[in-house]
């Protein structure tokens, strides 16, 4: 279970390095969409159907979107680089970075074992107060419908803004 | 732009109707079992783009023009936005007022199903409009050659 | 402690795309990566050792279920920003299409040039 957990979350990194470092723009890509895949997996080996069905739904919608960004280019394939100054400054900031971020893990709860003090609450008594059975579902649209609000806002005005900046009618 | 082939025609019309029934499951049941507004909506833009890409452009946008799209669209929206009033009703804001029921049952749980209901066309709707928008609105011609004038 | 190193790797690769590729749709891929990262990490922090998702089955102890769930609240707020990242990946690739309409080219420096 756990070595598994591990393997898949080492594929995604390598899937990633692959997407970032391959020159053709449509294997990066699918490359990326196999990430997302195995992503939702992952979901669902740390006990969260609901991310997974999303995850995985998401996924498909958005490799659409970059294929359709894509595909019908003359040239998918990329020749130049950037200089390597640029990538000697950002590969040393991502040492400092990650040796900051494991001093900063070590303070976590460690892995497995999380801290849930407001969780529990909401466990112990989100049935008898909702009658709703799926929790995250309680938690979304009950207990923190706040944030589900601001979130169909935060969608509206992206959709919005992408289909004001597509549209022919209107301008000129 | 004509679509794809017959064959791809014929299972696309078929397989579209279990997937518009699937999301129809997923956003109803949501607070019983995974799922819930946000995934249910998604899979309806994508059973809609699964005909997009079987038909050509034209069908789901003859299906769902687009002035409807965006009355559909401020429904849900407005929809989610009157739950959370209507519970000054009771109270305060997004105040759960309906009875809540059984656990397990469908009708249960007060607001939720009808926020995800809402939540679900509200995601669907705008999804569709994005793909529709990013397929339809323009061709996407390099500089030098213009795109034919459309009305 | 292992995992979220994972994590953290995955969110710099995405810096890296974003920061270090001249290429829009590279960029575009950088952005989808780091969402990821973030998302995943989040799930890790709730992650309980052994633990059922936090969904009810019938005939089930409700104590002995709030012992052994995983935390909810961050994979309700997971749920919403997976949805946001969808959006926000809509709205980079249409202004992808709108400059390389524009320009002809998804090369960034390439533009800035013929921007002048």
């Amino acid at each position: 279970m756990e070595v598994l957990l591990y393997a898949l979350l080492g594929f995604m990194v390598v899937g990633c390095i692959i997407a970032v470092e391959i020159k053709d723009l449509l294997s990066a890509v699918v490359s990326v969409g196999i990430v997302g895949i195995c992503l939702s997996v992952v979901f669902l080996f740390l006990g969260a159907p609901d991310i997974a069905i999303v995850q995985v739904v998401v996924e498909t919608l958005c490799l659409i979107i970059l294929l359709r960004a894509t595909v019908q280019r003359d040239d998918t394939t990329i020749y130049k680089y950037i200089e390597s100054f640029a990538v000697a400054t950002i590969l040393i900031f991502s040492g400092v970075f990650m040796v900051l971020a494991y001093r900063a893990f070590k303070d976590l709860p460690s892995f497995g074992h999380p801290l849930m003090t407001v969780s529990q609450e909401y466990l112990r008594e989100g049935l008898a107060k909702t009658k709703a059975v799926n929790f995250v579902t309680s938690v979304l649209l009950d207990f923190r419908a706040y944030d589900t609000l601001g979130e169909a806002t935060v969608l509206f005005v992206s959709i919005l803004g992408a289909i004001a900046v597509l549209r022919r009618r209107g301008r000129r | 732009m004509k679509g794809m082939s017959l064959i791809v025609r014929t299972i696309a019309r078929v397989v579209t109707t279990f997937i518009i029934l699937y999301s129809a499951y997923i956003v109803v049941y949501g607070h019983i079992t995974p799922g819930g507004g946000f995934p249910g909506g998604v899979i309806l833009a994508l059973g809609i783009m699964l005909l997009m890409l079987a038909f050509g452009k034209d069908l789901p946008l003859r299906k769902l023009p687009e002035g409807r799209a965006s009355v559909l669209d401020c429904l849900g929206a407005l929809g989610f936005w009157a739950i959370a009033l209507l519970g000054f009703t009771a109270g305060y804001f997004f105040l759960n007022f309906l009875g809540k029921g059984e656990p397990f049952r469908l009708v249960s749980a007060g607001t939720m199903p009808l926020s995800n209901i809402f939540i679900g066309i509200k995601v669907g709707v705008s999804l569709f409009a994005v793909l529709t928008a990013l397929s339809v609105y323009r061709r996407f011609y390099p500089p030098g050659e213009e795109p034919p004038e459309e009305d | 402690m292992i995992p979220y190193l994972f994590a953290t790797a995955m969110l710099l690769i995405g810096l890296y795309a974003i920061v270090a590729r001249r290429n829009l749709i590279k960029i575009v891929i950088g952005v989808a990566i780091t969402e990821y990262a973030v998302n995943l990490f989040l799930i890790l922090l709730g992650y309980r050792a052994g633990g059922i998702p936090p969904i009810l089955s019938k005939g089930m102890d409700l104590n002995k279920f709030a012992a052994n769930s995983v935390d909810p609240l961050p994979q309700a707020l997971t749920v919403t920003s997976i949805v946001i990242g969808l959006g926000v990946i809509a709205l980079l690739v249409a202004l992808v299409l709108r400059l390389y309409e524009k320009y002809g080219t998804l090369d960034e420096s390439e533009i800035k040039r013929l921007k002048g």
